[in-house]
């Protein structure tokens, strides 16, 4: 019998395809599983051990670096995602207003910058206000994450509420509840999924970053990623596989909250 | 419409406007004062002369900027230009074009691939596009550069097949940078591709067979005309970062193989030259800028595109 003819396929594009899903994950399967190499090599596997990751849990900054790293993740994406819930609001389900594509550009802005030249600006303007100030906290790492995040929490946030019928806030309204009570009630129950999935996102975002916080980052703030770049200098041992394995395991879990948060955000519509 | 009543309407409009300003105010602001804000001062530090040690004299000079295209030999005094930074700018224009085409040539049949689909199959294979776009940007170099250093496992493989006899010298060159690249940027190639190709009409493509086209034909003359905007936004969604890459050429291309990104870091490190490194990120903001806009005129049309 002939096969019938599929207008679908084209010669060719399910072995490129293929070859495609193969090439993204042959690095990172290899990398995870010399992790668990006994051996020192990274390339010539001696047996299957946790030495690496007994070694990493034990090595003092490897994990002063990876709270550090938590910590500042943690307290941008709170913060980035709070005002970003408030832009969204502002920016969304209204008629259109003067400066709207302006906020909304400029609440964009920092995806289309290069990443090494918001870097350089950081490091110029900072500096400067090291001297000034002589404060060199984690403060500057912190507000410089908090700004590159903001767009990343809002994107979701927005495109939820832009699925949001404004006629439950108008019927509460109508009832003579408070604006903030408005809010309290209908708007923020109902936006939810978007904020985690903002939150989810930005935490992601900033607990990746390498190129902004190598350039902000005083002596002795080093995060996982900046760790493992001076790491990445030096002679390697399993233990930046086991190390990246981790870390690696976490993007994920987060990942997988995130696509599914935003898949019953697709859902509500 | 009575006047007061009109007079009450806009009153509510006004105030409407002005708390829409003021819930919006935080996120404005901080990422004026953290991300757009500093860029002036980029601005600002490339009109003025290099200090000694570093950071800048508060004098006006053209120097960041002729320096960027030209130098000036210091024994006597002729201007050429600018070999080392002019050669970079190119070097990095072209690894990044080339990571582009790299990345459509795969990433268009992948995307074509998870489109024809069945639909409840579609999100586990967009799904495996999105995890590695998703792991940390250093964990995907590094796995690259596992992967091909001397005793890594393309070298084994290559070895043991008996294709070459001894391992080949791959990292540390172009072409572990363009490996690196495109590894990196192909998820952002396939994902703008895929949001194109879903929704194709393949009443068209059957209207091209029944017409006697054959396979080529309806790709070329019928898919790849109706999914352009998509190319356009994976193309530029990949060049942008491509050409501003900092991490991949660090850890993949050793220390002699440069790009825009380690050539302005290097200003602002062991150069000393902060005038010139911010000439030269400028520079980089006006190129990609000119490919956003190119990307809103071209991609935006018809509204879906990127994901």
């Amino acid at each position: 019998m002939r096969k019938r003819f599929d207008i679908r396929v084209q010669p060719g594009f399910a072995t490129i395809a293929m070859l495609c899903f193969f090439i993204l994950y042959v690095p990172i399967f290899t990398l995870v599983v010399y992790a668990f190499n006994s051996g020192i090599s990274i390339a010539r596997w001696e047996g299957f051990s946790f030495r690496w990751f007994v070694a990493a849990w034990n090595n003092n900054l490897v994990i002063e670096a990876a709270i550090r790293s938590v910590q500042i993740a943690a307290i941008a994406a709170v913060i980035a995602t709070a005002v970003a819930t408030l832009a969204a609001i502002a920016t969304t389900r209204t008629a259109g207003y003067r400066g709207l594509t302006f906020k909304y550009s400029f609440i964009n802005m920092p995806l289309m910058v290069p990443e090494i030249v918001t870097a350089v600006a950081l490091l110029i303007l900072f500096s400067r206000i090291k001297v000034w100030t002589g404060y060199s906290g984690l403060g500057y790492l912190i507000l410089a994450h908090t700004a590159f995040c903001i767009p990343f929490a809002y994107l979701p946030i927005r495109a939820r509420l832009e699925n949001m019928d404004l006629a439950l806030e108008r019927a509460a309204a109508d009832l003579y509840a408070t604006p903030f009570k408005v809010f309290r009630y209908i708007t923020l129950p109902l936006l939810w999924p978007g904020i985690l999935a903002g939150l989810m996102l930005a935490f992601v975002i900033s607990l990746d970053d390498i190129v902004i916080t190598e350039f902000v980052k005083s002596a002795g703030q080093e995060t996982l990623p900046t760790y493992m770049l001076g790491q990445l200098r030096r002679a390697i041992t399993p233990e930046m596989n086991a190390i990246s394995t981790v870390f690696l395991l976490l993007s994920l879990a987060i990942v997988t909250i995130f696509f599914f948060l935003s898949r019953s955000n697709e859902k509500s519509e | 419409m009575t006047e007061r009543t009109r007079q009450a309407a806009s009153a509510a409009q006004r105030q409407e406007t002005i708390n829409r300003w003021l819930l919006s105010t935080p996120a404005l602001a901080l990422i004026a004062i953290a991300s757009v804000g500093p860029l002036l001062i980029v601005l600002l530090y490339s009109v003025l002369a290099p200090g000694s040690y570093g950071d800048v004299k508060w004098e006006f000079s053209g120097q960041g900027w002729f320096n960027v295209f030209f130098s000036r030999d210091i024994f006597d005094d002729t201007v050429s230009l600018a070999d080392a930074h002019v050669t970079i700018l190119w070097r990095s224009a072209k690894l990044a074009i080339i990571t582009t085409v790299l990345c459509l040539i795969v990433g268009f049949p992948t995307a074509y691939f998870i489109a024809s689909r069945a639909p409840h199959n579609r999100s586990i294979w967009l799904f495996l596009i999105t995890i590695p776009f998703w792991t940390n940007m250093l964990i995907r170099g590094f796995a690259i550069q596992e992967m091909i250093r001397n005793e890594g496992l393309a070298n084994t493989i290559l070895i043991k097949l008996g294709i070459i006899s001894a391992p080949i010298q791959m990292l540390y060159t172009d072409f572990a940078i363009l490996l690196g690249m495109v590894y990196v940027h192909l998820p952002l190639m396939v994902l703008p591709l895929y949001a194109s190709l879903e929704k194709l009409d393949f009443r068209l493509v059957e209207a091209g067979y029944d017409l006697y086209a054959t396979r080529l034909k309806v790709l070329w003359r019928i898919i790849i005309p109706l999914v352009k905007p998509g190319i356009i936004a994976g193309s530029i969604l990949v060049f942008i970062p491509a050409l501003s890459s900092y991490v991949i050429p660090r850890i993949l291309g050793g220390g002699k193989n440069l790009m825009v990104g380690n050539l302005i870091e290097l200003q602002f490190g062991q150069g000393r030259n902060w005038p010139l490194g911010a000439a030269l990120s400028i520079t980089l903001v006006i190129i990609v800028l000119f490919a956003m806009l190119y990307y809103v005129k071209n991609a935006g049309k018809t509204g879906g595109g990127h994901a």
